[in-house]
């Protein structure tokens, strides 16, 4: 364990999560203002510390905010964190270096938006460690920061005239220009198609499907060696996707 | 039990399965070569997705709020220089409190 935190990976992907841990931290507190009144203080604080997913967090805190039961508000939960399957399917091989399959669905538990994202290193490669290390700032400032907005929010006045939640789309930009994959063309029509098939669902879908959803423009990349193989997703990919073994017994 | 601890304690046991669900289905098995493009095109689909939901996604429905010039703006200076990270996160932060107190 020691000597996978000193891996000079986990140090960079430390130094690299601090500027986007400070980003957590405020969106944090606004956590911590909103559910405090729904849920009590001490329970928002034990919810980010053990659910550690901001867009479900809010999305359940919504629902039950809003008068609904515990069962409308896992499902909206769940949902919303379902990206988190076709992320991990495409992780998961670049941890199966680590050969204990428990230390595998640790490492698996670092997984958010960015440091997923941050630790893609292209032909379908993650380097977790750095993962891993971009998102231990990140919990500590999220756990942090929702005790903040719970003991402190009403000082702090509203995270959202301070334009604090324009932070992570920013940050998602940065990733999306900058990254490993950004510069291809196909590249380009993922990001195009997925931004589409989200603007698309919006309006009528549960939140959590339009991300989801988006996910299916990356089956444009289908087939070795970039060739284009492109056109419409059929369902029968939808299934290679989520269960690209389906039938193989372990 | 309360319908808050309840909600908590599932989505806890829900979320770390959904985070290792993926080590658990791929378990000892290599993605197959045709689908590594496919991997390589999830993040630019999914971040694109994620910048829609987050600046333009209201409860069901699109909304135009002060967010959306922050972001752009954090763009043109990214599109500029891929690696202006912080000043890009800045000027978001600062053209969308500017619009919002306008």
């Amino acid at each position: 364990m020691r000597a996978y935190f000193a891996n000079p990976s986990v140090r960079a992907g430390l130094r690299a999560g601090v500027p986007v841990a400070v980003a957590g931290f405020a969106l944090a507190i606004s956590f911590g203002v909103l559910a405090r009144p729904v849920i009590g203080g001490l329970a928002a604080v034990i919810m980010s510390a053990v659910v550690f997913a901001g867009s479900a967090q809010f999305g359940s805190l919504a629902v039950l905010a809003a008068g609904g039961g515990p069962a409308a508000a896992i499902i909206a939960g769940m949902l919303l964190n379902s990206r988190y399957v076709p992320m991990g399917i495409a992780l998961a091989p670049s941890l199966e270096a680590e050969r204990s399959l428990w230390k595998r669905c640790l490492i698996s538990q670092a997984m958010v938006d960015f440091s997923w994202a941050a630790a893609m290193r292209g032909g379908g490669r993650f380097d977790h460690r750095f993962m891993v290390g971009v998102t231990i700032p990140m919990y500590l400032s999220w756990i942090a920061g929702t005790a903040v907005g719970v003991l402190a929010g009403d000082l702090l006045g509203d995270p959202e005239s301070l334009g604090l939640d324009a932070i992570f789309p920013a940050f998602f930009l940065a990733l999306l220009l900058g990254g490993e994959a950004g510069g291809s063309p196909k590249a380009v029509t993922a990001a195009l198609l997925g931004g589409a098939i989200a603007l698309a669902l919006i309006p009528f879908a549960p939140p959590g499907v339009p991300v989801i959803a988006a996910c299916l423009a990356a089956l444009i990349g289908l087939g070795a060696g970039g060739r284009a193989e492109g056109g419409r997703p059929t369902p029968t990919d939808e299934a290679r996707v989520l269960l690209p073994a389906a039938g193989e017994v372990p | 039990m309360s319908a808050a601890a309840l909600t908590i304690a599932v989505l806890a046991v829900t979320s770390a399965l959904t985070r290792a669900s993926g080590v658990l289905i791929m378990h000892g098995r290599r993605l197959p070569p045709r689908l590594e493009g496919v991997v390589d095109l999830l993040a630019p689909a999914l971040l694109t997705a994620l910048i829609m939901v987050e600046t333009v996604g209201g409860d069901n429905s699109i909304e135009v709020t002060a967010s959306i010039a922050g972001v752009a703006a954090a763009g043109g200076i990214l599109w500029r220089k891929r690696d202006a990270l912080l000043p890009a996160i800045l000027i978001a932060a600062a053209v969308t409190a500017l619009l919002r107190a306008l």
